[in-house]
């Protein structure tokens, strides 16, 4: 199908698509990458009256490292993350994770802004974002807001940027001598959306996990940070630990039923994503042998 | 709205609604019909053509987008004689049957060949993972892009 009719405007400045994003409100539809928002709009589930084309604003395109932390502007393209060597040198789980957003030609257009302002419950991006606790930065007329991933995330394509905002940028904590990562996703193919997906950041310090955050997607309207993975901090990790964590969070998720797969498989594949993530960055494969789990 | 733009090597000018999509200004407006229209919403890979050097899906690009832009399509990549060598291995090896994903999979094979010499069968599988095929099943696809892979190295002085 064909998008609807609509106007359109090349934002010249951020300031520039603000003041439309005011004038518009939710009638406009802010354009960044496009690979999400012109597929919403080809199968005519949104028509906005305005697109605001930000891609131009070349201030929000960018990696750097600045002040502890990592900054990256929300119009930089997932190939650039895939190839930056500063994001592979303190943020190693986002380079793995983008691999597996969907294929060259949609992540030589797709945005990290665009990706995370969508906030496909399926998606990787929005899921690394809370395990890496990372900060999102939005931006109104009258002041800029600084919001933490997890709860930034509200619902299946909800978020909590306002119709009047434009989100920045996201800043990432850099990664410590000790972290760890994990990143693992189950889908038909590759590229595709996930049927149940883990990114976890890691801190391990002498084969204990003296941090922990788990960040599963797919299984919930937004990215869900376990609470049961709290279970495992701090602990010496046996396999009765791991099982007791791992059935806390089959109890804790509440996913959906789809074409793709139902509730309790993606409850299953959670709960296997979870054995393995302790197994592979523990270095403890007995932890993965047999077991009901 | 007016635009400005460069497709296969041509200045082009052309005043375009802003719903109209890359692919059928292509299509429509240039009648360049090697890009072809499959799903519509990114999942099949059959409108991939260049901008600026890199393959993107055109039905996921608005042409107004593209102001100022370089565009690539299955014609002028095959005008030009880059592919040839490729297109000869789809032949030779059967890679195609209808030919509807043809110009999308030559697009993206060549983008792997162009960055990559020497691709494994896993990691061509990988890069068009994004590109539907209907017909071959695939296997005759990858043995012709991994045939070229290898018959370019032998080139190589």
């Amino acid at each position: 199908m064909k998008a609807s009719a609509f106007s359109y405007a090349r934002a010249t400045s951020v300031a520039n698509a603000l003041e439309l994003l005011v004038a518009y409100g939710d009638k406009a539809k802010v354009l960044s990458g496009g690979q999400s928002l012109i597929p919403a709009m080809n199968l005519r589930l949104i028509s906005p009256e305005l697109i605001v084309d930000i891609g131009e604003i070349t201030e929000l395109r960018g990696i750097a490292v600045r002040g502890g932390a990592l900054r990256v502007g929300a119009l930089t393209r997932h190939v650039d993350l895939l190839r930056s060597p500063e994001i592979a040198a303190y943020a190693p789980l986002l380079t793995e994770a983008i691999a597996h957003v969907a294929h060259p030609a949609i992540r030589n257009r797709g945005t990290l802004g665009g990706s995370l302002a969508h906030a496909d419950p399926a998606a990787e991006l929005p899921a690394s974002m809370v395990a890496l606790n990372a900060t999102i930065v939005v931006r109104g007329q009258a002041r800029e807001r600084r919001i933490a991933a997890r709860d930034f995330f509200t619902g299946i394509y909800e978020t909590a940027l306002s119709a009047q905002e434009l989100l920045i940028g996201v800043e990432l904590p850099i990664a410590q001598k000790s972290s760890a990562h994990f990143f693992h996703e189950f889908a038909r193919r590759h590229g595709d959306y996930a049927i149940a997906g883990l990114a976890a950041q890691a801190i391990v310090r002498d084969g204990l996990f003296t941090g922990l955050r788990t960040a599963f997607f797919a299984v919930g309207d937004r990215p869900i940070l376990a609470k049961a993975a709290e279970r495992l901090v701090s602990v010496a990790i046996t396999f009765v630990v791991l099982s007791e964590a791992s059935a806390a969070l089959g109890e804790e998720l509440d996913p959906q039923d789809d074409q793709q797969a139902s509730a309790s498989m993606r409850r299953h594949l959670a709960k296997r994503l979870l054995v393995r993530c302790a197994s592979a960055l523990l270095g403890r494969p007995d932890l993965t042998a047999g077991g009901p789990v | 709205m007016p635009i400005s733009l460069e497709v296969n090597g041509e200045r082009v000018d052309a005043h375009i609604l802003p719903r109209l999509n890359l692919a059928d200004f292509l299509r429509e407006h240039l009648k360049l019909t090697g890009t072809h229209v499959g799903c519509e919403h990114g999942v099949c890979g059959a409108c991939t053509v260049r901008v600026n050097g890199e393959i993107v899906r055109s039905c996921l690009m608005l042409a107004v987008q593209t102001h100022g832009a370089s565009v690539v399509t299955i014609e002028g990549l095959s005008d030009s004689g880059e592919i040839a060598d490729l297109q000869a291995a789809f032949r030779d090896r059967n890679a195609l049957q209808c030919g509807f994903c043809t110009p999308g999979m030559l697009m993206a094979a060549q983008d792997l060949l162009k960055h990559q010499t020497e691709p494994d069968r896993e990691r061509i599988r990988e890069h068009l993972s994004g590109n539907y095929c209907r017909c071959t099943g695939y296997q005759a696809i990858i043995d012709a892009v991994e045939t070229t892979a290898r018959a370019r190295r032998g080139r190589r002085p």
